[in-house]
């Protein structure tokens, strides 16, 4: 699915260079799931948002279903995160000023065309089709959280990307939101690449890598 | 298509969301649009208006007129000497070719007295050919004829004011009016025609200029030529202005024996040459105006430009959301340039809506003649649009420039 090749990052921080990652080399197969944890600080976050297309790395390579894509323009990677990735952020990121199914259908504004229909199936099928016309402010932090997968799985992406999904819900929603992650990986062999430091959500994958100053310390199977 | 939709939608919820934003944005273009257009509405009626005066009389006219007069040194006002005649009028139908009348017209001023009315009054003598040159239109009976020249007749036609003044409750046609010592029995009434180059004709009696000579209107040169006012000339058409004005001007000069023409004691004014330069002065004059108000057209763009900065920086982290969701650069550019194109568009409609209506208003207050014409409402709605996509350019750039990462973290 993807594979990546000591892969580095560094910022410029005034006149020093802030190095973030430092040679990481992984490799992620199809229909896998993974979690990657570390302590704040460690570069999770960046690598994950290098394997999102949203971020390039300072050097290394990056193959993206078996094309490097590390050195593409903005706007084919724009084209990969529209078509084929999915992701689920921590802070959530919905449009605050539009509703619930307007949220799912800008999911799809980029991905090839507004289908109302399915954004409402996605809704469904995230347990939020009483919800779809409210908007999030007046939603709870899990049921955001529900909206933003449901915005990405309406584009059915061949790879997820969730950084602390949990981490701002309270355990009950975070539950919810961790069945449905899981339950699209078992019904749909959907790849998916979890960032948390929660240790009980990273035993629930199937492997768990382990990221302390931009290296990768440990690898374990669950 | 589907993605235009999407980009629309977009448009729409930005604008949507920032009612009162949006609606001072567009207020700048709203104003300056509407002044644009009442301005060159009021530019272009008054241009019609002046052009309507002069052209009544036929763009292929031209008026002779005396010169001033020079005694120790002192020049008196044009048109005030006595140095143009019947017999230069004649000579003029004679001797110069391409021209279809003339005109010469003397006028005194003598109380009318009809019934138990009576007013003031300009007596105007005149031969046949004033009827064609001058244009008038009769509203009952008839204008002189050359029997009523040759045969001094005493008859009159007389002008609305005239009319009106003189025979309140009657039908003046037939009717007789004293002017001195002399009775008119009444042959015809004109058509009221307001102003006009050549003065009205509302308040004119208008006789046989041969009667009016009679009457002792008319002074006599040292020659004892027949002195006149004016001689109007009609030519055959308005491309022989040139060669006529010239031809009559070294007849003139000819005739009133002055070598030099700088010292001509005759004036020709020609209506073709009047018009293009009436023209050239009130289009200069619209273009003046319509500038003055592209300027508030131009601070509103500037107002456009610095909504769109701040709303680009306001929404750092929806353009985030949207690029993290696949947005390209040139989806978002897209979004915000439509956005300001959107803004100003509206703008540009409202402001028309309110610019047509202002000038109608003006209109009917009298103030000022209007026209609105298409190619105004066509160009100012373009402008408006042009504006957006121009000021809108820049913070739309910026946005679409915006690292997806940086962008979701800000707050």
């Amino acid at each position: 699915m993807i594979t990546l090749e000591g892969i580095t990052k560094s910022y410029k921080m005034g006149k020093r260079d802030l190095v973030v990652l430092k040679g990481i080399n992984l490799q992620v197969n199809k229909g896998e799931l993974v979690a990657i944890m570390g302590a704040s600080g460690s570069g999770k976050s960046t690598l994950l948002n290098i394997a999102g297309c949203l971020d390039r790395p300072t050097t290394g390579k990056y193959y993206f279903e078996d094309k490097e894509v590390s050195h593409l323009k903005s706007g084919e990677l724009a084209s990969i995160r529209g078509q084929r990735i999915g992701f689920i952020f921590q802070t959530f990121n919905l449009l605050s000023r539009i509703t619930a199914l307007a949220n799912v259908e800008l999911g799809m504004t980029y991905a090839g065309g507004v289908n109302r229909q399915r954004a409402k199936e996605a809704l469904i099928k995230v347990g939020l089709g009483e919800r779809m016309h409210h908007r999030p402010l007046e939603l709870s932090g899990g049921e955001q959280q529900r909206v933003a997968i449901a915005r990405s799985i309406v584009k059915n992406p061949s790879l997820f990307l969730a950084d602390e999904p949990t981490g701002q819900l309270d355990s009950k929603s975070g539950e919810e939101v961790m069945s449905i992650l899981l339950s699209l990986h078992a019904e749909q062999g959907t790849t998916l690449i979890i960032v948390t430091h929660d240790a009980s959500v990273a035993h629930r994958c199937q492997r768990i890598v382990h990221l302390k100053d931009g290296e990768i310390v440990a690898e374990e199977n669950v | 298509m589907k993605k235009l939709m999407g980009l629309l939608g977009s448009v729409w919820d930005g604008v949507i969301t920032h009612k009162l934003r949006s609606f001072l944005t567009m207020l700048g273009i709203v104003i300056g649009v509407a002044a644009v257009i009442i301005l060159m509405a009021v530019g272009k009626g008054t241009t019609q208006s002046v052009v309507s005066r002069i052209s009544s009389l036929g763009a292929n006219t031209l008026f002779i007129s005396p010169g001033f007069t020079q005694s120790s040194g002192v020049r008196t006002a044009f048109g005030s000497a006595s140095t143009l005649t019947l017999e230069d009028a004649e000579a003029i139908a004679v001797n110069v070719s391409n021209i279809q009348a003339v005109a010469p017209s003397s006028s005194t001023s003598l109380q009318a007295i009809a019934g138990n009315q009576n007013m003031r009054a300009t007596v105007t003598g005149v031969t046949p050919d004033y009827e064609q040159v001058y244009s008038v239109k009769m509203s009952e009976g008839n204008f002189l004829s050359a029997d009523d020249y040759n045969s001094n007749a005493r008859i009159a036609v007389i002008g609305s004011t005239v009319a009106t003044t003189l025979f309140p409750d009657s039908d003046p046609l037939g009717q007789q009016i004293r002017g001195g010592n002399y009775i008119f029995t009444i042959t015809g009434v004109m058509q009221a025609s307001g102003q006009s180059l050549a003065g009205s004709t509302d308040n004119a009696i208008i006789v046989p200029l041969t009667t009016l000579q009679l009457l002792g209107g008319q002074q006599l040169t040292k020659n004892g030529d027949h002195v006149v006012r004016t001689v109007g000339v009609e030519e055959t058409d308005t491309k022989y202005a040139t060669r006529v004005t010239n031809d009559i001007t070294s007849l003139l000069l000819d005739r009133h024996q002055i070598s030099d023409p700088t010292k001509a004691d005759f004036q020709i004014t020609s209506v073709e040459a009047l018009l293009s330069s009436v023209n050239t002065i009130t289009s200069q004059l619209t273009l003046l105006l319509g500038a003055i108000a592209a300027i508030s057209l131009l601070v509103g763009g500037i107002g456009v430009m610095n909504i769109m900065l701040v709303s680009v920086l306001e929404r750092t982290r929806e353009i985030g959301i949207r690029k993290a969701l696949g947005a390209k650069e040139s989806d978002i550019w897209a979004q915000f340039l439509i956005e300001a194109a959107f803004l100003t568009f509206t703008g540009g409609v409202i402001g028309v809506i309110l610019g047509w209506g202002g000038a109608f208003i003006i209109n009917k207050t009298g103030l000022f003649t209007t026209i609105v014409t298409p190619d105004v409402i066509i160009l100012a709605v373009s402008v408006s649009v042009g504006i957006g996509l121009f000021f809108g350019f820049y913070p739309a750039w910026n946005a679409s420039r915006l690292e997806p990462i940086k962008a979701l973290r800000s707050e």
